[in-house]
């Protein structure tokens, strides 16, 4: 029985990264390839990533690096409609998409004997999406079908990504709505979308990542055969998206129609994990010290001594992925409670819990555990071929390192008490914005 | 469909490429395992997989009662399993949890209580330690137990307000009315009457090795993982009281039902009716049927309501198994406008697979599909371990796992034109809808029987 806590030493030493060979290359085009050779099962995860959200997409235009998403899938230089996603699951394979604040993956993992398969499909499309004014118009359904079922139709729908920018961010790129106005959506050309691949989906702005079953020889011919020949383009300047400080705490209130239940977002603006990861990983191991689990010290104060609120919990991200954003990024914190007069009192205590991290620092054991957990999820997460080939780009594209994502255990066993007081307070002196979400629904 | 205007065209002279062949596949590796009964009664499966330091758990004990107030007992009991034994509060029990790299969850369903587990692989005998202290040593705190009731109620609030629950529900209550099966959430009434008393009284009778599965995949060795077990859980002992088992009863048929949900943007729409169980030999055929009606993307029906006419986001049909009974459901939510067009399209679909066998090119596509994506499913230490506790508890055994691939590869389209004919006829489905029934009503009633149900 573990009624004795392991030492540190120990349990340290029980975290073995799991060891997967790197291989690095550039293609002739600019294009980052990074291999990762695994044998022990027959399938390969395949994954692209373009250096491009919904952050740099233009005003007037909201909306568009997720349509655009949907248009990668609409057919390319040498295929139809509809075939991208029947040579794929033909080949017994599965495939998606999804868009980001500062990128936009596309994947698919499949059998190993359908890898140069794989990869002629991506590169078709990086060669030569098929854009028609047909696709575009049902692409706009489609999208405007997902707002609604992910957002419109569904009680906190949005809540807090798409509600919190608004209010903690003062320039479009960062406080305007990701999924897009329906107005914006509907005004979309393909014009813009000819104009939106030329800028961003450049070779020279992408990485590949394959992870799983292949000789890296032979995938290294395959890659050059298939994406070589695509045309280099110029990598499209990066804008500075940082904002100062906020010199006030901001607040404002939402009506959820379809809401039974009041609810709070708090964000906090963050700054880049480019520029002090220790400092920055800090922060995310404090997330977990809040609100992870039972032993968590908001789950403890708020939901079950006080009994103040259903859930809460605190996470970096518009999307709970720390490690997925430039500067600036930000910690959220979301609450649901049944008593719409219990809002302060929310407040009150997450500045109480920060204030004492601050200044008393964590309890015995507290960092130890909540890293060790943390790191366990990365293996969990790493156990997972498709998981691999996206990490492993993520990390290459946003960190020019995806060798990082293996490191990520090592570096959170250097973060000390220190570091952690340390986080506490630069939040405890940060302005935050907050809103409130007050039930419309039936209650 | 060919397309009129690329919006770029390759640097070079647009020479076609091909799409490049599949190579040789590799032989699906057969899953091995290392079981166990122990004089309890608990039946242990192990399997090797050191693909990262990590092992799973999988707890499944069988829960299915026809009494009423089991659901509201039930759902109690798993959430207040992990807040207290008679060793550890709640916290100390989560802080022992995290110095392990691990996780306990307590999932229910009508079936079954699982119990699913992960930490570092080297501390599987204490995550097993922790096991025996929860199964044998809870304690159900009436504090907790009181303060887990009012969550649940604030979370059944919640639950309601949204259209894919209310509609799933109301799909349960005709697929399988009046059984444990169909009955969905547990009512504020019954929960707010449940005491720790009752919730210690149903773990003392049902919490108990006899006839439950542990299941354990990871970078262990089996053997000395099958001691572990042996000698952590040895005071986990008994049986289950006896339960009265109801056999499902028949479909309710009748008209599509309309629940009225008002202002809503879109209409959640959904079908079902009963199946083929897993181990039917009838089943390989069903199975690729419903792949090609609307099981995967590459189906009629998405790229019909989807891809060509944009009226949904995400439609899917599946195929759900419970231990008594299999269902095929279909799901879409639809924009409201456009309801009663999206009913017509889907009973097209569903009247075209039904009455029509499908191409060898759409055989094909589906078969490769549910080869492939099986050892996709098996490839990580976490799915394999979920998909194994699944087929042992619902009693269906390794070699019908590892002889999959054989019965698909041999499915004929004959074959699943009559399944289809029995199981995908709109004539065999009941269907719900639960959207603005002041704008989808009239032109639904244009389309077929349609009854308005009363919403609480």
């Amino acid at each position: 029985m573990p009624s004795s806590k392991p030492s540190a030493a120990r349990s340290r030493g029980a975290l073995r990264t799991p060891s997967f060979e790197l291989i690095h290359h550039t293609l002739g085009n600019g294009l980052r390839v990074v291999l990762a050779p695994d044998r022990a099962a027959p399938v390969v995860g395949i994954a692209v990533l373009y250096d491009v959200g919904f952050r740099s997409e233009p005003e007037g235009r909201t909306g568009f690096a997720h349509l655009f998403e949907h248009l990668m899938f609409q057919g390319s230089a040498n295929l139809e409609k509809l075939e991208h996603f029947r040579y794929v699951q033909a080949s017994g394979g599965i495939f998606n998409g999804s868009t980001h604040l500062d990128y936009t993956n596309y994947f698919e993992v499949l059998p190993s004997n359908a890898f140069e398969r794989g990869l002629f499909l991506e590169a078709d499309r990086m060669r030569s999406p098929r854009i028609t004014e047909e696709n575009l118009a049902n692409q706009i359904s489609v999208v405007k079908e997902e707002i609604r079922v992910n957002v419109m139709n569904r009680p906190y729908g949005g809540f807090p990504w798409l509600v919190l920018p608004p209010l903690l961010y003062d320039t479009f790129p960062n406080a305007h709505n990701g999924y897009g106005g329906f107005e914006d959506l509907q005004n979309a050309t393909v014009a813009d979308a000819s104009a939106f691949f030329d800028s961003y989906y450049a070779p020279a702005n992408a990485v590949l990542s394959v992870a799983g079953d292949f000789d890296p020889d032979t995938a290294l011919e395959l890659i050059e055969s298939h994406f070589g020949g695509i045309r280099r383009r110029k990598k499209p300047a990066r804008p500075d998206f940082s904002e100062p400080p906020l010199t006030a705490d901001r607040r404002d209130q939402v009506t959820d129609q379809l809401a039974p239940l009041p609810a709070v977002a708090l964000g906090y603006r963050l700054t880049d994990p480019n520029g002090d990861l220790r400092q920055f990983l800090a922060t995310v191991l404090l997330s977990e010290i809040l609100s992870d689990g039972d032993a968590s010290r908001l789950q403890r104060s708020l939901v079950q001594k006080q009994r103040l609120v259903t859930d809460i919990s605190a996470y970096l991200g518009t999307f709970g992925d720390p490690l997925e954003e430039r500067n600036p990024t930000r910690l959220n914190i979301t609450a649901h409670y049944a008593n719409a007069k219990s809002t302060d009192a929310v407040l009150a205590a997450v500045d109480g819990e920060l204030d004492r991290l601050a200044t008393r620092g964590t309890e015995p054991g507290e960092i130890d555990r909540v890293r060790t957990k943390l790191s366990a999820t990365v293996f969990r997460e790493l156990d997972q071929v498709l998981n691999r080939s996206l990490e492993f780009a993520k990390f290459e594209l946003l960190f020019d390192r995806a060798s990082l994502s293996l490191g990520l255990p090592v570096l959170l066993a250097e973060i000390t008490d220190d570091d952690i007081r340390a986080a506490a307070a630069r939040l405890v002196d940060s302005h935050r914005a907050v809103v409130e979400l007050l039930p419309g629904g039936d209650k | 469909m060919t397309s009129a205007s690329p919006t770029r065209r390759s640097g070079r002279h647009a020479q076609p490429l091909s799409v490049p062949p599949l190579t040789a596949p590799s032989r699906p590796k057969r899953i091995t395992t290392a079981e166990r009964v122990l004089d309890s009664g608990l039946r242990v499966v192990v399997v090797r997989r050191p693909s990262v330091p990590m092992v799973e758990v999988r707890l499944r004990i069988p829960f299915l009662s026809a009494k009423s107030h089991h659901l509201s007992r039930s759902v109690l009991l798993s959430d207040t399993m992990l807040t207290g034994t008679s060793r550890y509060d709640r916290t100390e029990l989560a802080i022992a949890l995290q110095e392990l790299g691990g996780d306990i969850s307590v999932g229910l369903d009508a079936d079954r209580l699982l119990l699913s587990a992960s930490a570092l692989a080297t501390k599987l005998p204490e995550l097993l330690g922790l096991f025996a202290e929860v199964l044998t040593q809870a304690t159900y705190p009436k504090g907790e137990l009181v303060g887990e009731r009012d969550r649940l109620l604030e979370r059944l609030l919640v639950a309601r307000s949204q259209a894919g629950v209310i509609a799933n529900e109301a799909l349960g209550n005709r697929l399988a009315p009046g059984h444990p099966y169909g009955t969905g959430l547990p009512s504020p009434e019954d929960v707010g009457g449940v005491t720790a008393a009752q919730v210690r009284k149903l773990h003392a009778d049902l919490v108990r090795p006899e006839g439950a599965v542990l299941v354990i995949v990871g970078d262990v060795t089996p053997a000395r993982a099958l001691d572990s077990v042996e000698r952590q859980l040895a005071d986990w002992t008994g049986k289950q009281a006896v339960r009265r088992v109801p056999a499902v009863p028949d479909v309710l048929r009748g008209p599509l039902q309309i629940l009225h949900r008002p202002d809503s943007v879109q209409t959640a729409l959904r079908f079902g009716g009963h199946a083929l169980g897993r181990t039917d030999p009838r089943y390989p055929a069903l199975q690729l049927a419903n792949l090609a009606f609307g099981g995967l993307f590459s189906s009629r029906w998405v790229e019909n309501i989807r891809e060509a006419k944009g009226y949904t986001y995400s439609p899917r049909s599946s195929l759900d198994h419970s231990v008594l009974a299999s269902a095929f459901t279909a799901s879409a939510d639809v924009a409201t406008e456009v309801t009663a067009p999206a009913v017509v399209e889907t009973l097209y679909e569903l009247g075209r697979i039904a009455t029509l066998p499908i191409t060898e090119a759409e055989l094909d596509l589906v078969r490769q599909y549910a080869i492939g994506t099986l050892a996709l499913s098996l490839s990580t230490q976490a799915g394999l371990a979920s998909t194994l506790s699944g087929l042992l508890g619902a009693g269906i055994d390794l070699d019908w796992l590892n002889n999959h691939p054989v019965r698909l590869a041999a499915v004929t389209r004959d074959e699943i034109a009559a399944v289809s004919a029995q199981f995908l006829a709109p004539s065999a489905l009941v269907a719900v809808a639960v959207g603005d029934s002041d704008q989808i009503l009239e032109p639904l009633r244009r389309v077929l029987d349609v009854e308005l149900v009363p919403t609480s």
